[in-house]
């Protein structure tokens, strides 16, 4: 196995830029569909969340700091950018929430069927909307 | 090629599994306590973030947030960089998502002292 995997590294290290054969079309042909959409959203809502955890504890550290750093801070998340990248987190949080749980059900080998699997997948991408709408009016 | 990077599969899901599932529980928790305080004053948001209850909650989700992240994307890096450079960049997202841990704990500390 460790000799294997060597090898596989030694492939690709070879393989210069002039090698690369042409792949064949897939993005450009084929259907979308439910399945590839949600699942490339859920990758796509779970790394940009970084963004808005960097600005939680950049946020949480000028509360710790000072009243002047805070005030800036602050006024970062309150202005009118702020808080549309607070509320796009929002969604890309709930967006990642269901998603992920619809994962985990799926772990359990059940509603991987055709027409449950797309019936939770709209769960998925109305339920983070409604989620997102009903956060928004209690916090 | 994924055995050169983790030299492990089963771990690594169940450890996303796991955070997926402690995430479920703390998220709702988050929102419902520590996502109301961003914009309001200082001394209000230092008052409720000096409770013990109140820090845990902050120290439980991003810890556990951010290792689910380092695993994550983990296997993003690992669909679209190749060769040498993968294992570059899965370092640099481990050691930023610890550097966040920690930054995130001692803001909390600074706070409770």
């Amino acid at each position: 196995m460790g000799n294997f995997s060597k090898h596989m590294d030694d492939f690709n290290m070879s393989t210069s830029k002039s090698d690369q054969r042409p792949l064949s079309p897939h993005l450009s042909v084929y259907k979308w569909q439910l399945h590839a959409i949600t699942s490339i959203l859920t990758r796509i809502t779970g790394n940009a969340l970084i963004v808005g955890v960097i600005l939680f504890i950049g946020w949480l550290l000028a509360a710790a700091t000072s009243e002047s750093h805070y005030q800036i801070v602050n006024g970062i998340i309150s202005s009118w950018l702020g808080k549309l990248v607070l509320i796009g987190s929002l969604w890309a949080l709930w967006y990642h929430s269901l998603a992920g749980i619809r994962h985990l059900i799926w772990d359990h080998a059940v509603w991987l069927d055709i027409n449950k699997s797309r019936l939770l997948g709209w769960f998925v991408v109305f339920g983070s909307f409604a989620l997102t709408f009903v956060t928004i009016l209690f916090v | 090629m994924a055995f050169n990077i983790i030299k492990t599969g089963t771990p690594h899901h169940k450890a996303m599994k796991f955070s997926s599932m402690v995430l479920v529980l703390m998220i709702p928790v988050f929102l419902l306590t520590i996502a109301p305080l961003m914009g309001e004053q200082r001394e209000f948001v230092l008052s409720k973030l000096e409770q013990p209850l109140y820090a845990l909650i902050v120290a439980v989700t991003f810890t556990v947030g951010l290792l689910h992240f380092k695993s994550g994307v983990q296997v993003l890096i690992e669909d679209y960089v190749h060769g040498k450079m993968t294992k570059v960049w899965i370092n640099v997202t481990i050691a930023l998502s610890y550097t966040l841990i920690g930054l995130t704990l001692f803001a909390l500390f600074k706070i409770m002292i």
